[in-house]
Protein backbone atom coordinates (compact mmCIF):
# COMPACT_ATOMS: atom_id res chain seq x y z
CA UNK A 1 0.00 0.00 0.00
CA UNK A 2 1.30 3.03 -0.79
CA UNK A 3 0.86 6.09 2.00
CA UNK A 4 2.72 9.12 2.00
CA UNK A 5 1.23 10.83 4.90
CA UNK A 6 3.22 11.74 7.79
CA UNK A 7 2.30 12.13 11.50
CA UNK A 8 3.45 15.84 11.59
CA UNK A 9 5.40 18.59 9.51
CA UNK A 10 9.32 17.99 11.60
CA UNK A 11 9.36 14.24 10.48
CA UNK A 12 8.80 14.68 7.14
CA UNK A 13 11.20 17.45 6.90
CA UNK A 14 13.82 15.65 9.77
CA UNK A 15 16.36 14.88 6.76
CA UNK A 16 17.24 17.73 5.26
CA UNK A 17 21.22 18.44 5.41
CA UNK A 18 23.00 20.73 5.87
CA UNK A 19 23.82 23.38 2.60
CA UNK A 20 20.83 21.07 1.28
CA UNK A 21 18.71 23.34 -1.81
CA UNK A 22 15.05 23.64 -0.39
CA UNK A 23 12.53 24.95 -2.86
CA UNK A 24 9.51 26.57 -1.49
CA UNK A 25 6.16 27.16 -2.98
CA UNK A 26 4.09 30.75 -2.73
CA UNK A 27 3.78 34.06 -4.43
CA UNK A 28 3.25 36.82 -1.85
CA UNK A 29 0.93 35.11 1.02
CA UNK A 30 -0.68 32.58 -1.48
CA UNK A 31 0.17 29.19 -1.37
CA UNK A 32 3.50 29.47 1.33
CA UNK A 33 4.05 26.03 3.48
CA UNK A 34 4.53 27.95 6.53
CA UNK A 35 4.39 25.03 8.90
CA UNK A 36 6.67 22.90 6.79
CA UNK A 37 9.02 26.69 6.91
CA UNK A 38 8.54 26.20 10.97
CA UNK A 39 9.47 22.13 10.95
CA UNK A 40 12.30 23.51 8.87
CA UNK A 41 13.86 25.87 11.61
CA UNK A 42 12.94 23.80 14.32
CA UNK A 43 15.05 20.75 12.24
CA UNK A 44 17.90 23.06 12.51
CA UNK A 45 19.34 22.54 9.00
CA UNK A 46 21.72 25.64 8.14
CA UNK A 47 23.59 27.13 4.88
CA UNK A 48 20.73 26.40 2.50
CA UNK A 49 19.84 27.33 -0.41
CA UNK A 50 16.58 28.74 -1.21
CA UNK A 51 14.42 29.30 -3.99
CA UNK A 52 10.86 31.25 -3.58
CA UNK A 53 9.67 34.02 -6.09
CA UNK A 54 10.01 36.66 -3.16
CA UNK A 55 12.39 36.67 0.36
CA UNK A 56 9.96 36.39 2.83
CA UNK A 57 7.31 39.14 4.30
CA UNK A 58 6.65 39.75 8.32
CA UNK A 59 8.57 37.36 10.21
CA UNK A 60 6.80 34.42 9.90
CA UNK A 61 7.47 31.58 7.02
CA UNK A 62 10.46 32.13 5.22
CA UNK A 63 11.11 35.15 6.76
CA UNK A 64 11.66 33.58 10.04
CA UNK A 65 14.03 31.16 8.18
CA UNK A 66 16.16 33.71 7.21
CA UNK A 67 15.98 35.64 10.56
CA UNK A 68 17.40 32.93 12.35
CA UNK A 69 19.92 32.62 9.75
CA UNK A 70 20.06 28.99 8.05
CA UNK A 71 20.17 30.72 4.43
CA UNK A 72 23.12 30.87 3.08
CA UNK A 73 21.33 32.39 -0.89
CA UNK A 74 18.31 33.12 -1.97
CA UNK A 75 17.26 32.43 -5.49
CA UNK A 76 14.11 34.71 -6.50
CA UNK A 77 12.95 37.07 -8.82
CA UNK A 78 11.44 39.67 -6.39
CA UNK A 79 12.81 40.13 -3.02
CA UNK A 80 10.98 43.56 -2.52
CA UNK A 81 7.72 43.41 -0.32
CA UNK A 82 5.58 45.65 1.84
CA UNK A 83 7.26 43.62 4.96
CA UNK A 84 10.34 42.61 3.65
CA UNK A 85 12.85 44.00 5.98
CA UNK A 86 14.24 40.85 7.79
CA UNK A 87 15.87 39.81 4.11
CA UNK A 88 16.54 43.96 3.68
CA UNK A 89 18.79 43.98 6.55
CA UNK A 90 20.65 40.94 6.03
CA UNK A 91 21.19 42.15 2.08
CA UNK A 92 22.20 45.95 3.34
CA UNK A 93 24.88 43.85 5.42
CA UNK A 94 25.84 41.18 2.91
CA UNK A 95 25.25 38.56 5.14
CA UNK A 96 22.98 36.92 2.08
CA UNK A 97 23.79 36.11 -1.12
CA UNK A 98 20.78 36.64 -3.66
CA UNK A 99 20.63 35.26 -7.42
CA UNK A 100 18.01 37.77 -8.98
CA UNK A 101 16.08 35.77 -12.00
CA UNK A 102 13.54 36.85 -13.83
CA UNK A 103 9.94 35.15 -12.41
CA UNK A 104 9.50 33.48 -16.21
CA UNK A 105 12.85 32.02 -16.40
CA UNK A 106 12.77 31.29 -12.57
CA UNK A 107 9.59 28.98 -13.30
CA UNK A 108 10.73 27.68 -16.79
CA UNK A 109 13.97 26.41 -15.22
CA UNK A 110 12.14 24.70 -12.35
CA UNK A 111 9.56 23.04 -15.59
CA UNK A 112 12.72 22.06 -16.86
CA UNK A 113 14.67 20.71 -14.02
CA UNK A 114 11.65 18.64 -13.43
CA UNK A 115 11.44 17.48 -17.13
CA UNK A 116 14.96 16.52 -17.71
CA UNK A 117 16.21 19.23 -19.87
CA UNK A 118 19.41 20.55 -19.07
CA UNK A 119 18.83 24.21 -19.86
CA UNK A 120 17.32 26.19 -22.60
CA UNK A 121 17.23 29.62 -24.76
CA UNK A 122 15.28 32.65 -23.85
CA UNK A 123 15.47 36.19 -25.37
CA UNK A 124 14.05 37.37 -21.89
CA UNK A 125 16.73 39.41 -19.69
CA UNK A 126 19.17 39.26 -23.09
CA UNK A 127 20.68 42.74 -23.35
CA UNK A 128 20.66 43.71 -19.45
CA UNK A 129 22.06 43.27 -16.56
CA UNK A 130 20.90 40.19 -15.81
CA UNK A 131 22.21 38.72 -18.85
CA UNK A 132 26.45 38.86 -17.11
CA UNK A 133 27.98 36.05 -17.45
CA UNK A 134 25.50 34.09 -19.42
CA UNK A 135 26.16 32.60 -22.74
CA UNK A 136 24.30 33.96 -26.20
CA UNK A 137 23.52 33.09 -29.04
CA UNK A 138 21.39 34.19 -32.18
CA UNK A 139 18.33 32.65 -33.68
CA UNK A 140 16.81 34.41 -36.47
CA UNK A 141 17.20 37.97 -35.78
CA UNK A 142 17.05 37.75 -32.00
CA UNK A 143 19.60 37.58 -29.25
CA UNK A 144 18.58 34.34 -26.26
CA UNK A 145 19.96 33.78 -23.05
CA UNK A 146 21.08 30.41 -22.17
CA UNK A 147 18.99 29.86 -18.67
CA UNK A 148 19.88 26.07 -16.48
CA UNK A 149 17.38 23.81 -15.02
CA UNK A 150 16.86 24.08 -11.28
CA UNK A 151 17.19 20.44 -9.43
CA UNK A 152 16.79 20.52 -5.54
CA UNK A 153 17.32 18.40 -2.67
CA UNK A 154 13.66 19.15 -1.31
CA UNK A 155 10.37 20.95 -1.96
CA UNK A 156 8.34 22.23 0.44
CA UNK A 157 4.74 23.38 -0.77
CA UNK A 158 0.88 24.13 -0.27
CA UNK A 159 -1.97 22.19 -1.46
CA UNK A 160 -5.66 22.68 -0.62
CA UNK A 161 -6.17 18.78 -1.01
CA UNK A 162 -4.19 15.84 -1.37
CA UNK A 163 -5.09 11.85 -1.59
CA UNK A 164 -2.80 9.83 0.25
CA UNK A 165 -1.05 9.08 -2.65
CA UNK A 166 -0.15 12.15 -3.23
CA UNK A 167 -2.17 13.29 -6.08
CA UNK A 168 -2.78 17.30 -5.23
CA UNK A 169 -5.23 20.04 -6.13
CA UNK A 170 -4.66 23.61 -5.05
CA UNK A 171 -6.90 26.82 -4.24
CA UNK A 172 -7.19 29.63 -6.49
CA UNK A 173 -3.59 31.57 -6.91
CA UNK A 174 -1.59 29.64 -3.99
CA UNK A 175 -0.96 27.03 -6.95
CA UNK A 176 1.41 29.60 -8.37
CA UNK A 177 5.04 27.57 -8.44
CA UNK A 178 4.25 24.52 -6.73
CA UNK A 179 3.54 22.20 -9.28
CA UNK A 180 7.03 22.92 -10.77
CA UNK A 181 8.63 22.97 -7.89
CA UNK A 182 7.50 19.45 -6.87
CA UNK A 183 8.50 18.25 -10.15
CA UNK A 184 11.87 19.45 -9.92
CA UNK A 185 13.18 18.18 -6.28
CA UNK A 186 14.51 14.71 -5.11
CA UNK A 187 11.73 14.83 -2.60
CA UNK A 188 8.72 16.54 -2.18
CA UNK A 189 6.94 17.57 0.82
CA UNK A 190 3.35 18.83 0.87
CA UNK A 191 1.49 20.38 3.38
CA UNK A 192 -2.41 19.76 2.70
CA UNK A 193 -5.55 21.18 4.64
CA UNK A 194 -7.72 18.43 3.31
CA UNK A 195 -6.87 14.89 2.78
CA UNK A 196 -8.62 12.27 1.31
CA UNK A 197 -8.54 8.85 -0.48
CA UNK A 198 -7.78 7.94 -4.23
CA UNK A 199 -10.13 8.18 -6.14
CA UNK A 200 -11.85 11.17 -4.09
CA UNK A 201 -10.22 13.66 -6.51
CA UNK A 202 -12.05 13.78 -9.94
CA UNK A 203 -8.94 12.51 -12.19
CA UNK A 204 -9.61 15.35 -14.89
CA UNK A 205 -8.97 17.82 -12.41
CA UNK A 206 -5.32 16.55 -10.54
CA UNK A 207 -3.44 19.38 -10.97
CA UNK A 208 -0.34 17.38 -9.79
CA UNK A 209 -0.16 13.96 -10.28
CA UNK A 210 0.92 11.64 -7.51
CA UNK A 211 4.49 10.68 -9.09
CA UNK A 212 6.10 14.06 -8.28
CA UNK A 213 5.01 14.19 -4.44
CA UNK A 214 6.61 11.91 -1.70
CA UNK A 215 5.46 13.09 1.64
CA UNK A 216 2.19 14.81 2.97
CA UNK A 217 1.34 16.20 6.36
CA UNK A 218 -2.05 17.35 6.83
CA UNK A 219 -2.13 21.33 7.75
CA UNK A 220 -5.96 21.68 8.32
CA UNK A 221 -5.73 25.44 9.46
CA UNK A 222 -2.30 27.00 8.54
CA UNK A 223 -1.45 30.72 9.51
CA UNK A 224 -2.28 33.13 7.32
CA UNK A 225 0.65 35.77 7.04
CA UNK A 226 -2.23 38.25 6.35
CA UNK A 227 -3.25 38.03 10.30
CA UNK A 228 0.27 37.77 11.35
CA UNK A 229 1.18 41.18 8.80
CA UNK A 230 -1.74 43.37 10.65
CA UNK A 231 -0.61 41.87 14.00
CA UNK A 232 2.84 42.78 13.29
CA UNK A 233 2.14 46.59 11.93
CA UNK A 234 -0.21 47.12 15.18
CA UNK A 235 2.87 45.98 17.23
CA UNK A 236 4.76 48.64 15.47
CA UNK A 237 2.17 51.45 15.54
CA UNK A 238 2.19 51.15 19.24
CA UNK B 1 -1.35 72.45 -13.22
CA UNK B 2 -4.00 70.05 -12.10
CA UNK B 3 -3.60 66.36 -13.99
CA UNK B 4 -5.40 63.07 -14.05
CA UNK B 5 -5.99 61.47 -10.66
CA UNK B 6 -4.99 58.07 -10.28
CA UNK B 7 -7.74 56.94 -10.72
CA UNK B 8 -8.87 58.68 -13.68
CA UNK B 9 -5.07 57.98 -15.16
CA UNK B 10 -6.04 54.30 -15.02
CA UNK B 11 -9.31 54.95 -16.46
CA UNK B 12 -7.25 56.76 -19.68
CA UNK B 13 -5.37 53.74 -20.18
CA UNK B 14 -8.07 51.20 -19.75
CA UNK B 15 -10.02 53.08 -22.29
CA UNK B 16 -7.00 52.34 -25.10
CA UNK B 17 -7.47 48.56 -24.74
CA UNK B 18 -9.41 46.99 -27.21
CA UNK B 19 -11.77 44.81 -27.00
CA UNK B 20 -11.29 41.06 -26.77
CA UNK B 21 -7.32 41.94 -25.68
CA UNK B 22 -5.31 39.47 -23.50
CA UNK B 23 -3.78 42.23 -20.78
CA UNK B 24 -0.96 41.88 -18.29
CA UNK B 25 -1.04 44.60 -15.70
CA UNK B 26 2.20 45.18 -13.51
CA UNK B 27 2.65 45.49 -10.15
CA UNK B 28 2.06 48.93 -8.80
CA UNK B 29 -0.60 52.23 -10.40
CA UNK B 30 -1.33 49.25 -13.51
CA UNK B 31 -3.33 47.54 -10.67
CA UNK B 32 -5.17 50.18 -10.55
CA UNK B 33 -6.80 49.12 -14.20
CA UNK B 34 -8.60 46.54 -13.38
CA UNK B 35 -11.11 48.33 -11.18
CA UNK B 36 -11.46 50.76 -14.33
CA UNK B 37 -11.97 48.68 -17.47
CA UNK B 38 -13.96 50.10 -19.68
CA UNK B 39 -18.28 49.08 -19.85
CA UNK B 40 -19.61 46.80 -23.01
CA UNK B 41 -15.58 45.18 -23.90
CA UNK B 42 -14.98 42.03 -22.76
CA UNK B 43 -11.29 42.22 -22.45
CA UNK B 44 -9.65 39.47 -20.69
CA UNK B 45 -7.06 40.11 -17.53
CA UNK B 46 -3.56 38.42 -17.12
CA UNK B 47 -2.01 37.81 -13.49
CA UNK B 48 1.46 36.92 -13.38
CA UNK B 49 0.82 34.55 -10.55
CA UNK B 50 -1.93 32.14 -12.33
CA UNK B 51 -4.68 33.85 -13.72
CA UNK B 52 -6.54 34.48 -16.18
CA UNK B 53 -10.25 36.80 -15.95
CA UNK B 54 -9.03 38.37 -13.07
CA UNK B 55 -11.89 41.52 -11.90
CA UNK B 56 -11.95 43.97 -9.56
CA UNK B 57 -10.96 44.29 -6.35
CA UNK B 58 -13.43 42.57 -3.71
CA UNK B 59 -15.24 44.05 -1.27
CA UNK B 60 -13.86 43.70 2.73
CA UNK B 61 -15.52 41.13 3.25
CA UNK B 62 -15.07 39.14 0.57
CA UNK B 63 -11.34 38.99 0.22
CA UNK B 64 -9.61 36.05 -0.11
CA UNK B 65 -5.64 36.29 0.07
CA UNK B 66 -5.61 33.48 -2.37
CA UNK B 67 -6.98 34.90 -4.85
CA UNK B 68 -4.78 38.13 -5.35
CA UNK B 69 -2.67 39.97 -8.18
CA UNK B 70 0.94 40.32 -8.87
CA UNK B 71 0.67 42.96 -6.58
CA UNK B 72 -0.12 40.78 -3.39
CA UNK B 73 -3.25 42.44 -3.08
CA UNK B 74 -6.84 40.67 -2.91
CA UNK B 75 -9.06 40.64 -6.44
CA UNK B 76 -11.61 38.42 -7.67
CA UNK B 77 -12.56 35.85 -10.85
CA UNK B 78 -14.45 37.07 -13.47
CA UNK B 79 -16.93 34.36 -15.22
CA UNK B 80 -14.87 31.81 -17.30
CA UNK B 81 -12.04 33.16 -15.60
CA UNK B 82 -9.16 30.09 -15.11
CA UNK B 83 -6.41 29.52 -12.70
CA UNK B 84 -3.19 27.92 -13.82
CA UNK B 85 0.37 27.15 -12.71
CA UNK B 86 3.93 29.34 -13.03
CA UNK B 87 5.78 27.35 -15.91
CA UNK B 88 2.22 27.92 -17.61
CA UNK B 89 1.45 31.79 -16.84
CA UNK B 90 4.62 32.79 -18.29
CA UNK B 91 4.28 30.73 -21.45
CA UNK B 92 0.97 32.81 -22.10
CA UNK B 93 3.95 36.06 -21.34
CA UNK B 94 7.45 34.54 -23.38
CA UNK B 95 5.40 32.75 -25.86
CA UNK B 96 3.91 35.89 -27.37
CA UNK B 97 0.05 35.40 -26.34
CA UNK B 98 -0.34 38.56 -24.42
CA UNK B 99 -1.86 41.52 -26.66
CA UNK B 100 -0.71 44.39 -23.97
CA UNK B 101 0.99 44.27 -20.80
CA UNK B 102 0.77 47.53 -18.77
CA UNK B 103 3.93 48.11 -16.52
CA UNK B 104 5.01 50.62 -13.67
CA UNK B 105 8.15 52.15 -13.98
CA UNK B 106 11.24 54.43 -12.60
CA UNK B 107 12.54 55.65 -16.25
CA UNK B 108 11.09 55.79 -19.94
CA UNK B 109 13.18 57.05 -22.65
CA UNK B 110 12.30 58.87 -25.87
CA UNK B 111 13.54 55.73 -28.01
CA UNK B 112 11.33 53.37 -25.95
CA UNK B 113 13.84 52.27 -23.05
CA UNK B 114 12.91 51.48 -19.86
CA UNK B 115 13.88 50.70 -16.12
CA UNK B 116 12.11 49.39 -13.33
CA UNK B 117 13.45 47.07 -11.72
CA UNK B 118 17.11 47.92 -9.76
CA UNK B 119 17.56 51.36 -8.43
CA UNK B 120 21.49 50.90 -9.00
CA UNK B 121 23.04 51.01 -5.27
CA UNK B 122 20.32 51.67 -3.36
CA UNK B 123 18.90 48.63 -1.99
CA UNK B 124 17.90 44.82 -3.05
CA UNK B 125 16.94 44.74 -6.79
CA UNK B 126 13.84 43.06 -7.85
CA UNK B 127 12.94 42.51 -11.69
CA UNK B 128 9.62 39.81 -10.97
CA UNK B 129 7.69 39.20 -14.09
CA UNK B 130 9.01 42.74 -16.25
CA UNK B 131 11.98 41.05 -18.45
CA UNK B 132 9.43 38.51 -19.40
CA UNK B 133 7.04 40.95 -20.02
CA UNK B 134 9.31 43.50 -22.29
CA UNK B 135 10.31 39.96 -24.29
CA UNK B 136 6.88 38.75 -24.51
CA UNK B 137 4.19 41.45 -24.69
CA UNK B 138 3.20 41.92 -28.25
CA UNK B 139 2.50 45.34 -26.64
CA UNK B 140 4.11 47.29 -23.45
CA UNK B 141 2.29 49.99 -21.94
CA UNK B 142 3.81 52.09 -19.00
CA UNK B 143 2.03 53.58 -16.43
CA UNK B 144 4.04 56.40 -13.81
CA UNK B 145 4.28 59.16 -12.25
CA UNK B 146 5.69 61.94 -14.75
CA UNK B 147 8.25 62.50 -12.00
CA UNK B 148 10.11 61.53 -8.78
CA UNK B 149 9.00 62.27 -5.31
CA UNK B 150 11.65 64.83 -5.50
CA UNK B 151 10.64 66.37 -8.76
CA UNK B 152 13.22 65.07 -10.95
CA UNK B 153 12.16 63.65 -14.52
CA UNK B 154 11.23 60.11 -15.42
CA UNK B 155 10.92 60.59 -18.80
CA UNK B 156 14.42 61.00 -19.70
CA UNK B 157 16.53 60.80 -23.07
CA UNK B 158 18.78 58.19 -22.03
CA UNK B 159 18.37 55.88 -18.86
CA UNK B 160 20.28 56.88 -15.57
CA UNK B 161 19.22 53.58 -14.01
CA UNK B 162 19.81 50.01 -15.60
CA UNK B 163 17.60 48.55 -18.34
CA UNK B 164 14.83 46.29 -18.37
CA UNK B 165 14.26 46.71 -22.06
CA UNK B 166 15.37 48.63 -24.95
CA UNK B 167 12.92 49.96 -27.38
CA UNK B 168 10.62 48.23 -26.12
CA UNK B 169 7.38 50.97 -24.75
CA UNK B 170 4.94 52.04 -26.80
CA UNK B 171 3.08 54.77 -24.90
CA UNK B 172 3.25 56.53 -21.11
CA UNK B 173 0.74 57.18 -19.31
CA UNK B 174 1.32 59.82 -16.69
CA UNK B 175 -0.42 62.36 -14.33
CA UNK B 176 0.19 64.43 -17.34
CA UNK B 177 -0.17 63.57 -20.66
CA UNK B 178 -0.22 60.41 -22.29
CA UNK B 179 2.65 60.31 -24.79
CA UNK B 180 4.47 58.03 -27.53
CA UNK B 181 8.20 57.27 -27.69
CA UNK B 182 8.82 58.15 -31.08
CA UNK B 183 12.95 57.97 -31.18
CA UNK B 184 13.99 61.10 -30.80
CA UNK B 185 10.80 62.76 -28.88
CA UNK B 186 7.63 61.74 -27.09
CA UNK B 187 4.80 62.46 -28.88
CA UNK B 188 2.23 64.53 -26.81
CA UNK B 189 -0.54 62.32 -27.76
CA UNK B 190 -2.71 63.98 -24.96
CA UNK B 191 -2.28 66.81 -22.56
CA UNK B 192 -4.11 66.33 -19.12
CA UNK B 193 -6.61 68.83 -18.39
CA UNK B 194 -5.45 72.08 -16.95
CA UNK B 195 -1.93 71.00 -18.09
CA UNK B 196 0.05 73.25 -21.29
CA UNK B 197 2.59 72.26 -23.09
CA UNK B 198 5.29 74.60 -21.24
CA UNK B 199 4.35 72.57 -18.01
CA UNK B 200 4.55 69.20 -19.48
CA UNK B 201 8.23 70.64 -21.36
CA UNK B 202 9.64 71.86 -17.79
CA UNK B 203 8.67 68.62 -16.48
CA UNK B 204 10.26 66.29 -18.91
CA UNK B 205 13.97 65.02 -19.05
CA UNK B 206 13.79 64.46 -23.03
CA UNK B 207 12.42 66.70 -26.46
CA UNK B 208 8.35 66.57 -27.01
CA UNK B 209 6.14 67.36 -29.74
CA UNK B 210 2.75 67.48 -30.85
Amino acid sequence: MIDKRYDDALAAVSDVKDGSTVLIGGFGEAGNPTELIHALIEQGARELTVINNNAGNGEIGLARLLKARRVRKIVCSFPRGTHSHVFDELYAANQIELELTPQGTLAERLRAGGAGVAGFYTPTAAGTDLARGKETRIFGDREYLLELAIRADFALIKAEKADRWGNLVYNKAARNFSPVMAMAAEVTVVQARRLCEPGELDPETIVTPSIFVDRIVHVPDPIRESDHLRDLDQELAR
Amino acid sequence: MSGWSREQLAARAARDIPDGAYVNLGIGQPERVADLMPPGREIILHSENGILGMGPAPSPENRDMELINAGKKPVTLLAGGAFFHHADSFAMIRGGHIDVCILGAFEVTCGGDMANWSTGDKGPPAVGGAMDLVAGAREVRVMMSHQTARGAPKLLEALSLPATGRRVVKRVYTELAVLDPLGEVFRVVELAPGVDAEQLRAATGAPIAF
